[in-house]
């Protein structure tokens, strides 16, 4: 199988976005005017260079020789029993290079920029994942790397910061606003308005104006498509539950995509919690917010009686937004994604349990889809399969998981 | 003719190019707003742009985003930009114009918010991050009777400046630079050639050329190649650091529009 062919269209009727980059209502380019040609310029040459055999060689070649693809799909035999439901496997994207999902997009977009003749790329980051794959790529293709990191979250994942510097990349604190994620796009957004003529943006989720959302989650899709063949040569047939963690959503949609027309698999996000959804401190976009118009998309969003946008929080600096990508409000809008949330600590509970139940790790974003287990598995039987994305590793985090819960582990 | 492009006619017939001066509604307090509205028109304005305060303004640079945050923490709402624009209008002819991010105008809901803010006394509207592709679904039969105000920019081709200047009513406002709002210090050839081709592509509507300009200097680089000008970032820096030099200082800057 080709670790990059073109995306099915999902459902017969699903085949999002329309030309005008709308998912449904959700979606569009709703940026400053200066952006608009680059945005059309990056649209034009994506829809060539996916029909362009060359591109998708050099991709998969990449993802294949650096990025280590494809990912295993591991059954977790010992994390199985103790639920004694479903069957459950981990898609293992905390094996990729860099030790998460971001790279695939990353890589993508690093062709692309090539292609467009950029010679500077920007980034934004929140937990630093997204910010290491770009000033991997930058690295490698020798081009110049600036990413944008709230001061918060330099605080919190100071490892990544190290990462991103000895890639060679500048970190820019962010100090506006919640001084997180979302902040640190206003601000790769500001500067993308400023320098667009030899900078090329890479958006590190399914958000921003179109066409981001489209290009990837086509970029992520194939985390889904081979969890699809890998499944099949498991257990002979589709998985009954997909779960995976959502913050502006790119690793759910890239798991996610590949099945949107296989009306019997339940796809699962699974939002931040932050301290709970009645404190008024979480991420729980798709649960709580109500659609609004944010960096540069129409999408669901936390935001107060005046549409100023909320400060959230989430213990999880990559879910840490209060906005999410625009084809996850579609799917929950036409109920073909169910979304939940969980906690700071079920997902810190859920971190210990997977590392001494199957010796892994996980991010803390990742953690919240793991911590959804615990309301998923009583509703399933032993003959069904669940597949839990797992979006990145943990060691970026060990930081807040000691600071957290050190006296619990010691 | 629609309102604003007429005020503009008028100024340009006594000679000069048009002022307009954008102030953050209620920065840098909430308790003398107006009164500072109407000592920037009293002293040479020839229109105000009302920024609606938002907690993410994509398009501005950090002066205005910083006055938009202490309007925020002053506690401005819609409600108490729609009640600034009806206490200065009671006191002038010159129009009104209101500037914000899409998000909340509609919060606030389309239909109420155009139906408040024309019973103000506003006129037109400027929302930055609608862009003439997200026109027809953003701007609905809701805002029918706001002239709305469209941008162009460096990076707009001249197909769009056309498409612009067909949709925009009021005026077209010509962003000066790639960039966020903020002041700069010089203007090279680039720009100014940029300016001459958007100025003779804009057919239909008057033109303003904005973002970055600081000074009377600046004012005059440009005069060939607009209607009029507008100061935003400039007049809220003043503020900022010499709040009794902003009479003096809008004077300086209305003295520059004057052709002789």
């Amino acid at each position: 199988m080709s670790t990059q062919t073109i995306p099915p269209n999902g459902r017969t009727s699903y085949n999002f976005p329309d030309a005008k980059g709308k998912f449904g209502i959700y979606g569009g380019k709703y940026v400053p005017e200066t952006l608009i040609s680059a945005l059309d310029e990056l649209e034009k040459l994506y829809e060539q260079a996916k029909l362009d055999k060359e591109f998708n060689d050099e991709l998969d070649a990449l993802q294949k020789e650096y990025n280590g693809r494809p990912t295993p799909l591991t059954f977790a035999k010992r994390l199985t029993e103790h639920f004694g439901r479903a069957k459950i496997y981990l898609k293992r994207e905390d094996l990729c290079h860099t030790g998460a999902h971001k790279l695939n997009n990353a890589l993508g977009q690093i062709l692309l920029a090539k292609k467009l003749g950029k010679t500077r790329i920007i980034a934004e980051t929140g937990a630093g994942q997204h910010g290491v794959a770009a000033a991997t790529v930058c690295a490698k293709f020798g081009l110049k790397c600036v990413v944008y990191m709230g001061e918060v979250d330099i605080e919190r994942q100071k490892l990544n910061v190290f990462r991103m510097k000895m890639l060679g990349a500048e970190v820019v604190p962010v100090k506006s606003g919640s001084k997180t994620l979302k902040d640190a796009t206003n601000e790769a957004i500001r500067d993308w308005v400023t320098n667009v003529s030899d900078t090329h943006y890479i958006i590190g989720s399914v958000v921003g104006p179109h066409p981001y959302p489209m290009l990837v989650r086509d970029f992520q899709s194939v985390i889904g498509e081979e969890a699809k063949e890998q499944i099949k040569e498991y257990e002979n047939k589709l998985p009954d539950y997909i779960v995976a963690c959502v913050g502006g959503g790119s690793n759910a949609m890239g798991i996610f995509y590949p099945f949107i027309s296989d009306e019997k698999v339940k796809l699962i996000g699974v939002e931040a919690g932050g301290y709970g959804l009645n404190s008024g401190k979480h991420c729980a976009t798709l649960t709580l917010g109500e659609p609004g118009i944010f960096q540069g998309m129409k999408t669901y969003l936390l935001q107060d009686q005046y549409g100023q946008i909320s400060e959230v929080h989430s213990i999880s600096a990559g879910l840490d937004y209060p906005g999410v990508g625009p084809e996850h409000s579609l799917l929950k809008d036409i109920h073909r994604v169910e979304y939940f949330s969980v906690t700071d600590d079920e997902a810190l509970d859920a971190t210990l349990l997977l590392s001494k139940l199957e010796g892994i790790l996980p991010a803390l974003e990742t953690a919240h889809a793991v911590a959804h287990l615990n309301t998923l598995m009583p509703k399933t039987n032993k003959k069904e399969t669940a597949i839990v994305n797992l979006s990145g590793r943990g060691d970026k985090d060990l930081n807040t998981i000691i600071s957290k819960i050190g006296d619990k582990i010691l | 003719m629609t309102k604003i492009s007429s005020y503009i006619e008028k100024v340009n017939q006594a000679n000069r190019k048009a002022l307009s001066i954008f102030l953050t509604a209620g920065f840098p307090a909430k308790e003398n707003f107006v009164e500072l509205a109407l000592s920037v028109l009293e002293n040479g304005a020839d229109m105000l742009e009302i920024g609606i305060p938002f907690s993410d303004p994509l398009a501005d640079g950090p002066t205005i985003q910083q006055s938009s945050q202490t309007a925020l923490e002053n506690g401005v709402n819609m409600k108490d930009v729609f009640s600034f624009c009806e206490k200065i209008k009671s006191k002038t002819d010159k129009p009104l114009i209101l500037m914000g991010y899409a998000n909340p105008i509609i919060k606030y809901g389309t239909k109420n918010f155009c139906e408040d803010a024309l019973n103000s006394g506003a006129v037109g509207l400027i929302v930055p991050d609608v862009p003439i592709d997200e026109y027809e679904s953003f701007y609905t039969n809701d805002f029918n009777n706001f002239e709305k105000i469209l941008l162009t920019t460096p990076a707009s081709s001249d197909e769009r400046i056309k498409e612009i200047d067909k949709k925009g009513e009021g005026f077209v406002y010509c962003v000066s630079v790639t960039g966020t709002t903020g002041t700069r210090t010089n203007f090279d050839e680039h720009v100014l050639k940029n300016l001459e081709r958007t100025y003779s592509l804009v057919t239909k509507n008057k033109m303003l050329i904005g973002f970055g300009i600081s000074s009377p200097e600046n004012i005059k680089t440009f005069l060939p190649f607009c209607d009029g000008v507008i100061v935003g970032s400039a007049v809220i820096k003043k503020i900022n650091e010499d709040y009794k030099a902003l009479p003096e200082f809008i004077r300086t800057l209305n003295n520059a529009c004057e052709l002789r």
